[in-house]
């Protein structure tokens, strides 16, 4: 049993809008995944809920005109993954939303949801930030994106405002494109598990496969939101394809990164983690492009 | 047909797998009043006083009792059977509610409300003012002079001290030549994780108070509830439905007492306490953490000259089953690799931690833990092959134990090597693995377990059986051992089939729940011994009814009863084979006939005065990621000697829930607390590291079946073993990859990255600056 105040269900985006501003105070519940946990634990018992989770609408991956991809914000873990256009784009997203929980909770549970919930561990922010994904917000004004890098603002904390709702996240064309990712989930456990450190690579690599034109890194669990590694990023940028060069990428992120220290894990740890998930996803990404190291 | 021996299906398949079978939750009233424990936020501290104003305002609360309403009466909790000699009690050191609360967590206060939001709302503003008392989580630390007092009683803090002493071990180690091997060994706290949580509801009725508990042990229940409320016991009435796993948890009475109390307080009324499972890890029951110093002398050939074992017990805040759990530990050492000179010591000491009580085990994966590890350690340190090692030195067959009067009859650990070696390919590996270099490295490792059934000669032994024949020639049989889902039912029935000669185990109809008002007493489920004992009190149940079968057999047909045997459920003349009766007319005719009608039962107590050993081993390969300080198990068997098989299918599945425990201790579990606070930190399942399927490689089983002389179906202790042997088995497979051992459970990858930066395997420069 669960201690909810009111229940509202939302039945258009528009619908979703206007209960939001008459409930400034209730919060918003897709597949519940994480809302549910958090009123049981107490933390949000006793909330007004609205739920959107009847707006189809907001479910699928698509193409847009332009070529980016968008993916509506209720869609499913287990739908990303199975979708043809993510296999085909951007095979790793669908991989990193694979390893979320079990296989009830990637049925359940959005990838909307996922980002809103704004907590650094999420298993598709790191790949959404390695790829520059574009949030899109629908409010009383209408859609508004911004890039996820500024989506996510704090700690559990994210950029929506009075009124709206997180309706798609978009993978623009040019951030896919000729692009191959990996990502290494590190956790305590195979299933059923939190990520300790979560390090999402993407490669562009030049026509002979000998240079890396373009890489991207971004970690969950490195610091308070999910983060990039610029300094890392740079310092591959540009550079031929040798394992000497990975390495060297490797150890670069501990200039960009700043783990906890807590009863989890070491920051010790942690660090010593990403330094090699980080070189073992370029190694991945490069395998991906056809590459060889 | 005989039924023994075959992998028949489970009496209560069915029902489980179509949801069918009724639980504690499932059997309650919708209309049941739900309590809520509210628990101390401090980890030692005495209780001011309770403010209750704000959270009686919550709508549908009904009554908020709190530590200043509860009698003053002591009870004891440990799911032992009652000792008639005071001395040999357990200790009562139980409230209800407790002023003096001993660690975070403890029960304070108890709301009642009309619903599971209005108890949750108020138990959140019942504000407790504590006086704080310093607190101690370490066992040796709170041996230390000036440690925090947790009981009056125990000054020092120490449960009990038990020692063995055996030959001369000062004198002894002068010898010659021999080479020291002195090492510390720890175990985490982890909890049982069962699927059920631990639930009771009470209500009273007929004058009675009525306790409906997801417990193993109901009749033990029935007693401590009546010593807790100070109730005749006969006025309590303690049912036990199918329970969804307890592994030693609800070898504990919890909250029985707590339910049935506000119950009589409410008039009577039917309250239900549903434990969420946050409170299941800290307030129910743990495995006791227990820390080992071993220092064995050795000769160069690796025989024993002498031995020390010194142990400590982190009992937590309360007795529970307290030192029982050490002692079987300590008595393992001299009895698995014998040694002339032995000086052995337990102490069992409260902590301000969760209170530990009995798990799968009851002791002995700590043991076989730092036992196993030490064993390997010797081999280290002499240049010996650890599987050479103990075909040499374990307990030679024809051992005899002198307490327990067990004998080790068969060379059970040879047979078992032998087929683990076979299945496993593991000499061969064990050579090839050796001396890897590189980032991922595989190694493969073995160890075995010392372990005994039932537990005469500490603790009284019995089991008394009913059964009762129906008009069709089947019959109800009910005994006290309680199916706990390991499918002691299914065991029941083929044996009482097999002794009763009926056709079909399935014309058993095994009784499953216990009701104290109608089951013939009997202990629980624990032990490893349901199948064990309760073979016995069959055997002798079934011996009666079948003679009371042949008598009115031989009523009806004139034949003599020597020469009638029940063979398929007829009466058969053993002299030609020729079938007189079926049961089933038999059965018809007993119930109606007009001259001379009885309904056929038996009912008999058989009290057992036997124990038996039971052994085997675990071989485990695995792939070591040394840069990510990860084990991946990526095969694993077990072996054991359990005497006769009764199902082997069930058995493989002991066998395999065992090993899925073991690999959890070894690789990911562990209870972890705040040293600051004291307050437990991981106590849900996503922070505590219970292994998962995803986890585990295709577990196998496999079986040497020695019968075992003292049981009348040859059969002995299998529930618990598997757990033991696994998680030394991965660390010596953790040995042979990488040269690298660790000593401290579990192997999860804080502990591994530690030991492989301390080995140079991990070499961050980073870090050195």
């Amino acid at each position: 049993m669960y201690d909810i105040k009111e229940y509202y269900e939302s039945r258009s985006v528009a619908d979703a809008v206007a209960l939001r501003l008459a409930h400034p105070e209730a919060h918003v519940i897709a597949g519940g995944s994480d809302v549910l946990v958090q009123m049981r634990d107490g933390h949000r018992a006793g909330v007004e809920l609205i739920s959107i989770y009847m707006l189809d609408e907001l479910r699928g991956v698509r193409l847009e005109e332009n070529g980016d991809l968008r993916i509506g914000s209720l869609t499913s873990f287990s739908h990303i993954t199975a979708d043809p256009l993510i296999q085909k784009y951007i095979r790793v997203l669908g991989e990193a939303v694979d390893m979320v929980g079990g296989p009830q909770i990637r049925n359940i549970g959005t990838i909307g949801g996922n980002t809103c919930n704004g907590v650094t561990s999420a298993d598709s922010a790191s790949t959404l930030h390695a790829y520059e994904a574009v949030v899109e917000l629908t409010g009383p004004d209408g859609a508004r994106r911004l890039p996820i890098r500024d989506f996510y603002k704090k700690a559990k904390v994210v950029d929506i405002r009075p009124g709206e709702i997180q309706t798609a996240i978009l993978i623009p064309k040019d951030s896919y494109e000729d692009t191959f990712g990996y990502y290494i989930k590190y956790a305590m456990r195979n299933a059923l598990d939190i990520a300790t450190n979560g390090c999402s690579v993407n490669v562009r690599l030049s026509p002979d496969k000998k240079t890396f034109e373009r890489v991207r890194i971004a970690y969950g669990v490195a610091g308070p939101i999910p983060m990039r590694a610029p300094t890392a990023e740079a310092a591959l940028c540009g550079q031929p394809v040798t394992m000497e060069n990975v390495e060297r990428f490797a150890r670069t992120v501990l200039a960009d990164i700043n783990p906890r220290d807590s009863w989890r894990a070491s920051k010790a740890l942690r660090q010593h983690v990403a330094v090699e998930s980080a070189k073992r996803c370029v190694i991945e990404s490069v395998k991906r492009a056809g590459g060889v190291l | 047909m005989q039924s023994v021996g075959k992998s028949v299906a489970r009496v209560d398949a069915f029902d489980k797998a179509t949801g069918r079978a009724k639980y504690t939750d499932d059997l309650c009233d919708r209309n049941a009043l739900i309590t809520r424990v509210v628990r101390s936020t401090v980890a030692h501290g005495i209780v001011k006083s309770v403010d209750i104003s704000q959270a009686l305002q919550v709508p549908g609360v009904v009554r908020i009792f709190t530590c200043f309403d509860v009698p003053d009466l002591p009870f004891p909790t440990a799911g032992h059977p009652w000792s008639v000699e005071e001395a040999h009690q357990d200790i009562a050191d139980r409230y209800l509610l407790n002023r003096h609360v001993r660690y975070y967590g403890d029960d304070v206060a108890a709301v009642v409300a009309e619903n599971e939001v209005a108890a949750a709302q108020a138990a959140r503003l019942v504000k407790v003012e504590y006086e704080t008392l310093p607190f101690v989580l370490d066992a040796q630390k709170a041996m230390e002079p000036g440690a925090p007092v947790l009981h009056e009683d125990y000054p020092d803090n120490v449960l009990k001290h038990t020692s063995i002493r055996k030959g001369d071990y000062e004198a002894a180690i002068r010898e010659p030549g021999l080479i020291c091997v002195d090492k510390w060994y720890d175990t985490a706290t982890v909890q049982h994780c069962h699927i059920e949580n631990h639930i009771a509801y009470a209500y009273e009725e007929s004058g009675k108070i009525v306790v409906v508990s997801s417990t193993q042990i109901p009749h033990i229940v029935r007693r401590t509830v009546g010593q807790a409320l100070g109730v005749d016991w006969g006025r309590i009435r303690v049912i036990k439905p199918y329970i969804g796993g307890g592994f030693g948890n609800k070898q504990d009475t919890l909250y029985e007492p707590l339910v049935a109390w506000i119950c009589m307080q409410l008039g009577g009324r039917l309250v239900k306490l549903d434990v969420p499972r946050e409170d299941t890890f800290v307030s129910n029951r743990v495995r006791h953490a227990i820390r080992f110093h071993l220092i064995s002398y050795v000769r160069p050939d690796g025989s024993f000259a002498a031995r020390k074992v010194e142990l400590y017990s982190n009992q937590g805040a309360y007795a529970s089953h307290g030192h029982s759990i050490a002692a079987k530990a300590l008595g393992s050492f001299p009895q698995l690799y014998p040694c002339d000179n032995f000086e052995g010591d337990a102490w069992t000491v409260f902590t301000n931690k969760s209170a530990a009580g009995a798990m799968r085990g009851y002791g002995m994966p700590q043991a076989s833990w730092a036992g196993e590890c030490h064993i390997d350690d010797i081999c280290r340190a002499i240049g010996a092959d650890p599987l050479a090692y103990r075909r040499a030195h374990l307990m030679p067959v024809g051992y005899k134990d002198g307490f327990s009067k067990n004998e080790l009859y068969y060379d059970t650990f040879n047979q078992c090597f032998d087929k683990a070696e076979q299945i496993m390919d593991y000499s061969r590996k064990h050579a090839a693995y050796r001396g890897q270099t590189g980032d991922v490295r595989k190694g493969i490792g073995m160890a075995t377990f010392w372990y005994n059934t039932a537990v005469w000669p500490i603790s009284l032994e019995h089991s008394s059986c009913r059964m009762v024949l129906n008009q069709d020639g089947s019959i109800q049989l009910q005994v006290g051992e309680t199916e706990i889902g390991q499918g002691a039912d299914t065991a029941y029935a083929q044996m009482a089939a097999d002794v009763l000669g009926l056709k079909d185990y399935r014309d058993v109809h095994v009784i499953s729940t216990q009701d104290t008002d109608v089951t013939p007493f009997g202990l629980g489920a624990y032990a490893s011994r349901q199948t064990y004992v309760v073979g016995f009190s069959i055997a002798q149940t079934g011996a009666i009814l079948k003679q009371k079968i042949l008598d009115y057999a031989c009523e009806i047909t004139r034949c003599p009863v020597s020469n009638m045997e029940i063979i398929d459920s007829n009466i058969v003349r053993t002299v030609d084979g020729r079938i007189l009766v079926s049961l089933k007319d038999l059965a018809t005719e007993a119930f109606y006939s007009l001259t001379h009608s009885v309904h056929l039962t038996a009912e008999s107590t058989y009290q057992i005065k036997n124990n038996a050993y039971s052994f085997g081993c675990c071989c485990a390969e695995i792939t070591v990621d040394i840069p990510m300080c990860r084990i991946t198990v990526d095969k694993i068997l077990n072996v054991h000697d359990c005497g006769k098989l009764i199902n082997p299918q069930l058995a493989e599945a002991q066998v395999h829930g065992g090993m899925s425990m073991g690999i959890g201790y070894a690789l990911s579990e562990q209870l972890l607390w705040d040293e600051k606070t004291g307050k437990p930190l991981n106590n849900n399942l996503l922070d505590y590291k219970l292994s998962s399927f995803m986890d585990h490689p295709r577990l196998q089983a496999a079986f040497v079946e020695n019968p075992e002389p003292t049981s009348p179906f040859g059969t002995k202790a299998l529930g618990e073993p598997p757990a033991c042997p696994v998680a030394p088995a991965i660390r010596a497979a953790l040995e042979n990859a990488t040269g690298v051992v660790v000593d401290d459970l579990p192997m999860n990858p804080h502990n591994l990255f530690k030991a492989f930066t301390k080995a140079g395997l991990i070499h961050d420069p980073w870090r050195e600056v």
